[in-house]
């Protein structure tokens, strides 16, 4: 059995030695450090992946108990990893991505003042989402979880000296403390009722518990899934997210992309058998999915900044997630953040190129014409926005979400509705990807365009792009070609899909599907394509307006929020200004300075005054004695 | 011996005590108030012997004894404070020595 912790800690030495003695290395050695652990992570990681698949381990998992961590009566936690199919997979896409994007931010974030300090947190972040996914008990992934929350704050503010951007910093991270709370009541419930928290033993455990007390079996799952809608920005805590873009790209691709904010969907599909004892919260799981994936698609549709339209695009793709784990479809769901995370993360990379070239111009509308002038990056765009439009049969992300079309109809829990919002939402986000592309690289230029770009830049996109495209070939839909090596993998963690029995043909709703992204497509070229253009004669209505501005701020959430929440809460602190509570303090306070007072004044330093004082008190206690 | 009344002598220690008492009182020079306060111990002093000769018993005698050798230790460490406070204040008026106050 290979050393499993080898895996994360390598990016924790990376990050240790940074941390300590960043400031004394030369950029190369920080360079070398920071990419340089990410990548041996990674390399380890497709040796043993490698291994792993070629032959499987007993039970399907390798553990690796490294030491007690803690120990209270009957619950004993230790630093226990596990590796089976499903955190393989997770942690080659953090290694194997996480290792791309150090590449890539090796020369992105040259010239900044604290180069150690981004590799530090980068690097701390890759080992938190290691542990995160190799956790064997959820209070290691709880601390993973947390940590990979902490790395996400510090990198939203990395450019920490604009107030704009701490205030995003503060926002991801208080709006993601609300889910970690009910997660957290969520494991304490999960301890209390089956004594442990050890994955397997939950798994294990939780038919014959719950099938005994059904009492908590749909508030357990709820809460879980309340901690993984605000880790991936779901509906209603996902006003965070288009902020957090406020970090470097590299963080953006890496964090707010790929990583991070699919940690949800882990924590679910790792959780799945308590999930499936629960038909309402699946339910609820793949209403959330659906509802989030058209809201932000909506939005992303009217975004001007290239990095908000991305995060809204990450929103609605992660919405497709939730739909294809609250419709039972676990490997459909998995295989989506498998190929999202390849394109969203060259995406990203590719906008961070487009916006150093052009000066640190983050509106799309000021850009234009970068076909000609960058034409490199422009055939790496293209290649994710087409993923990400699912074109069909070429690229990657058709394959993953033609799967979670097909199953949100013809799975266990589907049904129409789900399948109706989802394919508007393939329209919709064929029709934004389409928007992005030619108003980004078609077009006359309107900004100037700088020189950016180098080996190590285009080395990670290529890449990307190459896997943005063939990367979906590994699991084909079964109507046209039997090969399932993906879903075969991760049916030994996960439990098969199962069809409803009169399901629709699967050929129709891939038609459909498949129609409905080039549809989108060419909506896309039509309202934006620069010589027809007839968006920008629309856009004068004044209705057309404010429906714009109500998509271009997210669905007013954040306004609504500041009604509901914020504006309250202010108006209690001002009425409260004068604390009620601190009045009996101050109260005790002012009590005693006069009661110092009082005392102070017999004290006037006059001989006579004190020995009459001491004469009648003797007195007064010898009449006392008399009397009594 | 001659014999005596017990009462008497207390009375004369009480009538003793009380002149000390109000010379601590009313005094205002230092000196005479220590001077005031030695008249109060012997008042003390004077009750104690009276109440040992009417129980015939030594201790009486023992408390004067130990009265006067504190006494002379007071008055020594007494007036060694005198002496500093008048070098210091160059009065000894305690109306004017009240530093201590708030």
């Amino acid at each position: 059995m290979p050393l499993l912790a080898l895996i994360p800690a390598l990016p924790l030495t990376g990050f240790l030695v940074l941390f300590l003695g960043g400031r004394r290395f030369s950029r190369n050695v920080i360079a070398g450090i920071g990419a340089g652990s990410v990548i041996a992570s990674a390399v380890f990681t497709l040796l043993w992946g490698i291994r792993f698949l070629q032959s499987p381990p007993a039970g399907g998992a390798w553990t690796q108990s490294l030491w007690q961590w803690f120990r209270v009566e009957s619950l004993s936690v230790g630093i226990d990893l596990r590796l089976d199919a499903l955190s393989l997979l997770f942690v080659f896409i953090i290694t194997f991505v996480g290792a791309l994007i150090h590449i890539y931010s090796v020369a992105f974030m040259r010239q900044d003042r604290d180069y150690a300090r981004f590799f530090a947190s980068m690097n701390l972040f890759v080992c938190s989402m290691l542990l995160l996914v190799m956790a064997d008990n959820l209070v290691l992934l709880y601390l993973g979880w947390e940590g990979v929350g902490l790395c996400s704050y510090l990198l939203i503010g990395f450019w920490y000296e604009k107030p704009a951007n701490c205030y995003a910093a503060n926002k991801a991270f208080y709006i993601t403390r609300i889910g970690d709370t009910a997660m957290a009541i969520g494991l304490f419930l999960l301890f209390k009722e089956l004594g442990t928290l050890s994955i397997p033993g939950i798994l294990n455990q939780a038919p014959q518990h719950f099938a005994r007390s059904a009492s908590y079996s749909t508030l357990i799952p709820l809460l879980l899934l309340a901690g993984g809608i605000g880790k991936s920005a779901q509906l209603p805590l996902q006003t965070w997210l288009p902020d957090a873009m406020a970090g470097p790209s590299p963080v953006s691709a890496l964090i707010h992309a790929a990583t991070m904010v699919t940690a949800g969907v882990y924590l679910i599909a790792r959780m799945h058998g308590l999930f499936l004892l629960s038909p309402m919260a699946m339910s609820v799981t793949a209403v959330i999915g659906a509802i989030t994936l058209f809201i932000a698609g909506c939005s992303a549709l009217v975004q001007t900044d290239i990095k908000r339209i991305l995060a809204y695009s990450t929103i609605s793709q992660i919405g497709y997630m939730f739909l294809a784990l609250g419709v039972g479809a676990w490997s459909a769901a998995i295989f989506h953040f498998f190929t999202h995370a390849f394109f969203k993360a060259l995406l990203f990379l590719a906008a961070g190129v487009v916006i150093e070239a052009l000066h640190h111009e983050h509106n799309i509308f000021k850009m234009g014409g970068l076909r000609q002038k960058m034409p490199l990056l422009f055939y790496t765009f293209l290649s994710g926005a087409a993923s990400l439009a699912a074109l069909p049969l070429i690229t990657a992300g058709f394959f993953s979400k033609d799967q979670i079309l097909w199953y949100a109809w013809s799975a266990g829990n589907g049904n129409i509705l789900l399948w109706a919002i989802a394919l508007a939402g393939a329209f919709i986000t064929a029709c934004y990807s389409t928007r992005l592309l030619l108003v980004v690289f078609w077009g006359e230029a309107k900004t100037p365009v700088g020189k950016f770009g180098g080996r190590l830049i285009y080395l990670p996109l290529i890449t990307l792009a190459a896997l943005s495209l063939i990367s979906g070939f590994i699991e084909w839909p079964h109507n046209i070609l039997h090969l399932t090596l993906f879903s075969d993998e991760l049916q030994q963690v996960l439990p098969a899909t199962i069809l409803q029995e009169n399901h629709p043909p699967e050929f129709l709703l891939q038609g459909i599907a498949a129609t409905a992204t080039i549809a989108g497509i060419y909506m896309g070229y039509h309202w934006y394509y620069p010589i027809t253009g007839r968006i920008y004669r629309w856009q004068a209505g004044t209705r057309m307006l404010a429906f714009r501005s109500f998509l271009l701020d997210g669905w007013k959430f954040d306004q609504l929020y500041r009604t509901l929440f914020i504006q309250p809460f202010l108006y209690l602190t001002r009425i409260n200004k004068n604390d009620v509570f601190d009045r009996v303090y101050s109260g005790i306070a002012r009590g005693s300075v006069s009661l110092n007072r009082l005392f102070s004044a017999s004290q006037n330093g006059s001989l006579r005054w004190y020995i009459a004082a001491v004469l009648i008190g003797i007195l007064f206690i010898v009449t006392l004695q008399l009397l009594l | 011996m001659t014999s005596f009344n017990t009462n008497t002598v207390l009375i004369v220690a009480a009538i003793l005590f009380v002149l000390g008492l109000i010379g601590v009182l009313t005094r205002r020079n230092i000196i005479f108030l220590l001077l005031s306060a030695e008249i109060m111990l012997n008042a003390a002093g004077i009750a104690f012997v009276a109440a040992g000769a009417k129980w015939q018993q030594p201790d009486g005698q023992v408390m004067f004894l130990m009265i006067l050798a504190m006494a002379a230790a007071e008055v020594s460490v007494g007036l060694a404070l005198v002496l500093q406070i008048f070098h210091q204040h160059k009065t000894l008026d305690v109306d004017n020595l009240n530093e201590l106050s708030d």
